[in-house]
């Protein structure tokens, strides 16, 4: 699979070290933006220097506004980070799995993210409220290094202002300045407002994080069949050929990167991909 | 109206503690309001009391004169705020300062140290409940210290 090439038609920068491109088919490719299900990712390339995987960070409902939330962290995604309006983009995909959303219809949803977490599971987000009445209770639960460091932070805003969406956000540190809430975003499990018995939850963040957030749901007795966490460890070729980031028999770009915690409870202890 | 011991019993705390035992405790227990900017208590005063939050936001914070004060965590609805009455020299290790209007129930500890010297069947109670406390507290700062969403912490 070639990348498709894309324009840049907007950049903005969410923190210091994390920004996100809209995109769109560049001029004269006539095929129809791709659509995409929550959870799926692209390959983006940088021309010249390479290729990252980025999760969709944009509405579903609206795949001709091609949205990806980047952190600049090496080479391809600083490349990523030079780019402006205009410029332009190879694209591959989408590829991977997805959230659970047709098993969630008529349930409690459980959203916990953290860091850049968030952007796998904004699509989500705007999927559930688009389509409120199909589920029971929402929460979100973000954790974030510092107030600076929380993607969306407008979003964030509007959402916690809806009766029908539970928003609880923390940070590790902040100054006296902050008046949210500092601490670790686990502490909210025991309190949020889901049933558990019926509840389905919706991991994403650090692996050590997504390990303390299982913790927390399987302590008030939620089925591990009803967890899932996305794996966004590297990968290079994204269709399950290089083998850059198989697993026994499973392959993160191919069968993932959403799992059924169920089926990756083992995959989290091992140290090597 | 909504008597103390209802109160009390109806707070995470306390939760599935029997009865006889909440009215041994209602004794050592009153309702305190504080608004938004006071503080609670500061470090070093000496800590005869704690309190079951039932609704706000206090920050506990450390204070550098290098970088001013610094917030370790933000107590809320439901949470346990000071453990220092329960550990000599019962001394306050933090700032406990308002958030938000908070209302919270207040416990005596010199009380509640002596009804539990007489009553060791009470003490044990109370001892499980910060014991969990304390481990919940200890597993979340951990967590907190490892700094996760660094990339090189
Ligand atoms: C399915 C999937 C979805 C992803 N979605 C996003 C997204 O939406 N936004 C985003 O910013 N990133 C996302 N990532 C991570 C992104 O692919 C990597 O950060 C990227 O490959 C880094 O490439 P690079 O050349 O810039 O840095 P590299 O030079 O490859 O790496 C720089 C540093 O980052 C570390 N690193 C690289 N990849 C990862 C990783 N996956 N997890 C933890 N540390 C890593 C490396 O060990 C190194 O220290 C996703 C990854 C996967 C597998």
């Amino acid at each position: 699979m070639v990348p498709r090439p894309h324009t840049v038609r907007r950049v903005w920068q969410e923190t210091h070290d994390t920004f996100t491109l809209e995109l769109a088919p560049a001029a004269g490719d006539g095929a129809a933006p791709s659509s995409f299900a929550p959870g799926q990712f692209n390959m983006l390339y940088a021309f010249g220097v390479g290729e990252a995987a980025i999760s969709i960070s944009g509405d579903p409902a609206r795949p001709e506004r091609l949205v990806h939330t980047i952190r600049a962290v090496g080479a391809t995604t600083k490349a990523l980070a030079r780019l402006r309006r205009g410029d332009t983009v190879g694209i591959r995909g989408p590829f991977g799995s997805q959230w659970p959303l047709g098993e969630a219809a008529g349930r409690d949803i459980v959203i916990i993210a953290g860091g850049i977490g968030l952007a796998p599971l904004r699509p989500v987000v705007y999927h559930v409220l688009q389509n409120r009445q199909n589920y029971g209770n929402v929460v979100l639960l973000y954790g974030a290094r510092s107030p600076g460091d929380l993607l969306y932070a407008k979003e964030l805003e509007q959402w916690r202002g809806r009766f029908d969406l539970e928003v609880q956000v923390a940070v590790d540190r902040a100054p006296a300045t902050w008046r949210g809430t500092v601490g670790v975003v686990t502490n909210f499990i025991p309190r949020a407002r889901f049933d558990p018995s019926e509840a389905v939850a919706m991991i994403c963040g650090p692996e050590i994080m997504m390990r303390f957030a299982v913790q927390g749901i399987e302590e008030l007795e939620m089925k591990s069949e009803s967890i899932y966490i996305s794996m966004e460890r590297n990968m290079k070729c994204a269709v399950g050929f290089c083998g850059h980031c198989q697993f026994g028999p499973a392959f993160i770009c191919k069968d993932g990167p959403v799992f059924s915690y169920e089926s990756v409870r083992a995959l989290l202890n091992i140290r090597g991909i | 109206m909504e008597t103390l011991e209802r109160i009390l019993a109806a707070h995470p705390f306390f939760s599935g503690m029997e009865e006889r035992y909440i009215q041994l405790l209602v004794g050592c227990a009153s309702n305190v309001r504080f608004d938004a900017g006071q503080y609670i208590f500061r470090a070093e005063e000496e800590a005869n009391l704690f309190y079951l939050i039932r609704q706000g936001k206090v920050a506990l914070e450390a204070f550098g004169p290098e970088r001013g004060p610094i917030v370790i965590l933000t107590l809320e609805q439901g949470d346990v705020l000071g453990w220092s009455w329960l550990i000599p020299p019962h001394r306050y290790k933090f700032d406990a300062r308002v958030v938000e209007f908070t209302r919270a129930i207040a416990l005596d500890g010199t009380c509640l140290r002596k009804k539990s010297e007489e009553n060791h069947d009470l003490g044990y109670e109370f001892m499980k409940r910060f014991s969990q406390l304390m481990a919940r507290a200890l597993q979340a700062t951990r967590l907190q210290l490892l700094n996760v969403y660094e990339l090189n912490p």
